[in-house]
């Protein structure tokens, strides 16, 4: 590791930072994960989904929105944040429909990996039970919204990087839900390809290929390995 | 000294998990040395004793009235309860007529639907009522811990039945715990 001029303290141990950096990146580099779903190294912040919470000096905030400062603590993996994440992670399973066993994404879903990584075995909360819209009208990709998690990675990856702004979010709270920018509201009507940055950042199986399926067996799939045993710069680009 | 006894349920599942639990493979000759089996399929005992039992596993979802029924008989007779499978913790497959109404789903299974001779819908006292969804087992009872998976693995059987009997914490290792 470079020496450098700046540092700060992860749960004790010394991290270099470059200014300008957020925690989440600088943990980044060194190679230590923060569980994340909302961020995504290639896109802009967004701070929403709040499962990289630390504390910084005592006190909450998104690992991924919060530069970091030299000279301060943080912490991370700790019994008190990681039961916060997994109570976020719960919420998150009950209010969307994630039936993990037939998901074509099981296995390869961050969603998943950042449950088993906070050592969620149940629901905890009653599901919702929502009733969500699936549009199956493009060619190549499948949108089902039972598995979305609201994160924009693909609304920022189709504004930013594809120039497209197909995706957005609607509505408020609970109600909150990923529209489609077409007059008949179809992904089938826009010039959305499977090729777009956006078609390749979805953390959970919501926005899919069609053509894959179960792409590879249990037992080889990226996540059938824990997630700190992943060389977590390559994983936080996995798509 | 007495054996501890254990005993297991099945409720709206396929009988996926229990298969899985034989899966343990010759281990199950260790095990019924080191436990009494009580109520189960697997013995084929309808009720659990009346003096209770040590451990209940439930497999299955909740989709009629027999089956909360039986699950807080259950709840009732056993020390440890632990919810076993997708459907038991989440509704699993079971759920997915959850965003149905109930009437849709009878019509479409008993009136409506393809190569369907005398449509009628079922409807007799000897059938159990359908609840209006299917509910995972926590909605109902308390549970004292959750083996996830479709179906856990043998293995994650195994160790959180050895680790209850020898009066350690349970926790699965990466690979036991798993959500498909
Ligand atoms: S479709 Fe995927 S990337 Fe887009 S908001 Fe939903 S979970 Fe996020
Ligand atoms: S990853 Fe930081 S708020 Fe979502």
């Amino acid at each position: 590791m470079q020496e450098s001029e700046f540092s700060f303290e992860l749960d004790g141990t010394d991290l270099p930072f470059e200014p300008g950096q957020s925690i989440m990146e600088a943990a980044t580099q060194a190679g230590v994960y923060i569980p994340h779903l909302c961020h995504h190294p290639d896109l802009r912040r967004n701070g929403s989904c709040k499962l990289c919470t630390v504390k910084v000096n005592g006190r909450f905030g998104s690992a991924c929105a919060l530069p970091a400062q030299a000279g301060c603590t943080v912490e991370s993996n700790t019994s008190e944040l990681q039961e916060m994440r997994r109570q976020i992670v719960q919420m998150l399973f009950v209010e969307g429909n994630h039936y993990c066993p037939f998901c074509e994404k099981s296995g390869n879903c961050q969603l998943q990996v950042v449950a088993y990584h906070v050592g969620m075995v149940d629901m905890h909360f009653p599901p919702f039970n929502t009733a969500r819209q699936l549009d199956a009208s493009h060619r190549e990709m499948l949108l089902d919204r039972d598995r979305c998690i609201q994160c924009a990675r693909c609304v920022r990856a189709s504004q930013d990087l594809d120039k497209k702004n197909i995706f957005g979010l609607a509505g408020r709270g609970m109600n909150i839900r990923l529209v489609v920018n077409s007059d008949s509201g179809l992904l089938g009507d826009t010039d959305f390809s499977s090729a777009d940055h956006a078609a390749q950042v979805c953390p959970t199986g919501a926005l899919i290929r069609k053509d894959q399926a179960y792409p590879c067996p249990i037992g080889s799939r990226l996540y059938d390995t824990p997630i700190s045993q992943h060389t977590i710069r390559q994983d936080a680009r996995h798509d | 000294m007495t054996k501890p006894t254990i005993a297991t349920c099945s409720l709206a599942g396929c009988f996926g998990c229990h298969m899985s639990l034989l899966d343990i493979d010759e281990r199950i000759v260790d095990l019924v040395q080191l436990v009494q089996f009580d109520r189960s399929p697997l013995t084929d005992i309808k009720h659990c004793s009346e003096q209770g039992v040590d451990i209940g596993l439930i497999e299955g979802a909740l989709c009629n009235a027999e089956n909360i029924h039986t699950l807080r008989e259950f709840r009732r007779r056993c020390r440890i309860l632990v919810a076993v499978g997708t459907c038991a913790i989440s509704g699993g497959v079971p759920a997915l007529r959850n965003r149905i109404p109930v009437e849709e789903c009878l019509n479409e299974a008993y009136l409506q639907g393809q190569g369907i001779d005398q449509p009628q819908i079922p409807n007799d006292v000897e059938l159990p009522l359908l609840m209006d969804k299917v509910y995972p087992v926590h909605e109902v009872v308390h549970i004292d811990y959750s083996l996830p998976g479709c179906p856990p693995p043998a293995d994650a059987f195994w160790s959180l039945l050895t680790a209850l009997l020898e009066g350690r914490e349970p926790s699965l290792d990466y690979p036991l715990r798993r959500f498909d």
